[in-house]
């Protein structure tokens, strides 16, 4: 199968602006998920409100496109439910950690095996370019029209440090690399993270000078490096990209099946 | 000898933003916009495979394949 059959046609062209890495994004999932052979009936999409969770509505498999910040709750649903499905939940960075942040760290600390997909493009997009949790001191938004004087959490020391067993960074520029990474986030047996520096040229672009999608990737091609190289020294501005965390802890709904039987055995 | 492998670039002209991604990062310079703002290939004699700008595109509108002469389309102009 090519990337298109597992895609809904009918509602393409999408609706993301020119650009839009986002539409990266999917486009380097449904590449892994080909990668991968799963079959359709095998995923479920689950995402929240923002331009990132419109995702859920263009891929064929089964999806819930339900409410802003609350993926990973109705995820943890499914999951539990349904224990045998590959359960994606992408995310924007204020869906999954404004509003969403709760639900995000204690699924981490869980360890409920689901792959959580942040599209980070620092702001939020659909509702007109306020400023997220991962804009940044300094980065301009319609809600910071001088300059943002919070600061940015950083997802991947967030994740790691809230306790999920698989986290990883990416850009839509490194696309194999992301796509590597997708492979490897849906096969973990646990909570994994996955990072995206995803560019919103509408928005964040505008306000901060960044250029179009292009300049914006050019920047991610020159300011992120494999991580662990010796240039983070010499600049600790740069972004690493890479696996940060890859290890096996109990899964949740199999610890939580433990506790049934228990429970049935006591009966 | 036989002949060289020919690349076809697919174009979804209905889904194609005009962002210039692929253009701008295809290695091998063989694509470009045209006047309404849609890729096309332009030197696709210089296309080596590496299927970046299909795998970047944010549209799903670039396909590139491997054909035969008979099988591409377009075939090229130049020397063949
Ligand atoms: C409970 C609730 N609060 C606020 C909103 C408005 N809202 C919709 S999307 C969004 C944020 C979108 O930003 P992000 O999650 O980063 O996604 P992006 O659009 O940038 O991809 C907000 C605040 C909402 N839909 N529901
Ligand atoms: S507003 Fe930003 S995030 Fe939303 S579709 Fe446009 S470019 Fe993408
Ligand atoms: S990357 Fe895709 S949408 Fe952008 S110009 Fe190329 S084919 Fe068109
Ligand atoms: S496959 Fe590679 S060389 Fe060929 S057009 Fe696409 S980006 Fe350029
Ligand atoms: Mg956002």
């Amino acid at each position: 199968m090519g990337v298109k059959d597992y895609i809904r046609t009918r509602f393409f062209p999408h609706i993301w602006c020119p650009g839009c890495g986002h539409g990266t994004v999917l486009n380097s999932l449904l590449t892994a998920i080909e990668k991968l052979g799963l079959s359709k009936n095998d995923i479920v999409f689950v995402s929240g409100i923002g331009c990132s969770s419109r995702i859920s509505g263009y891929v064929d498999f089964h999806t819930l496109h339900t409410i802003h910040g609350r993926a990973v709750a109705f995820a943890t649903g499914v999951k539990m439910s349904r224990p045998g499905l590959n359960i994606i939940v992408p995310m924007g960075d204020g869906d999954a950690l404004a509003i969403g942040g709760n639900h995000f760290i204690h699924a981490a600390r869980r360890n409920i095996d689901l792959t959580a997909i942040v599209m980070n493009n620092r702001i939020y997009g659909m509702t007109g370019g306020q400023f997220s949790p991962l804009s940044g001191y300094g980065i301009k938004a319609t809600t910071a029209p001088y300059y943002n004087i919070d600061h940015g959490f950083d997802i991947a020391e967030l994740s790691v440090a809230a306790g999920a067993t698989f986290v990883a960074r990416s850009t839509t520029y490194h696309v194999k690399q992301l796509t590597n990474i997708f492979c490897k986030a849906i096969l973990h047996k646990g909570f994994s993270v996955v990072e995206v520096l995803s560019q919103c040229p509408t928005y964040f672009g505008r306000k901060n000078n960044a250029g179009s999608a292009v300049d914006m990737m050019e920047f991610y091609k020159n300011n992120t490096i494999p991580k662990g190289s010796k240039a983070k020294e010499e600049n600790s501005d740069l972004i690493e990209r890479g696996i940060f965390v890859q290890k096996e802890l109990p899964e949740y709904c199999e610890e939580y099946d433990k506790i049934i039987k228990i429970a049935k055995n006591r009966g | 000898m036989g002949r060289p492998e020919l690349k076809e670039h697919i174009i979804n002209k209905d889904w194609c933003k005009g962002c210039g991604i692929c253009v701008h990062f295809c290695p091998k310079n063989v694509l470009e916009l045209d006047s309404d703002a849609k890729v096309y290939a332009a030197r696709p004699e210089d296309c080596i495979y590496c299927r970046l700008c299909e795998l970047r595109c944010p549209d799903l509108a670039i396909e590139v394949k491997k054909v035969t002469f008979n099988e591409r389309k377009d075939k090229i102009r130049s020397g063949q």
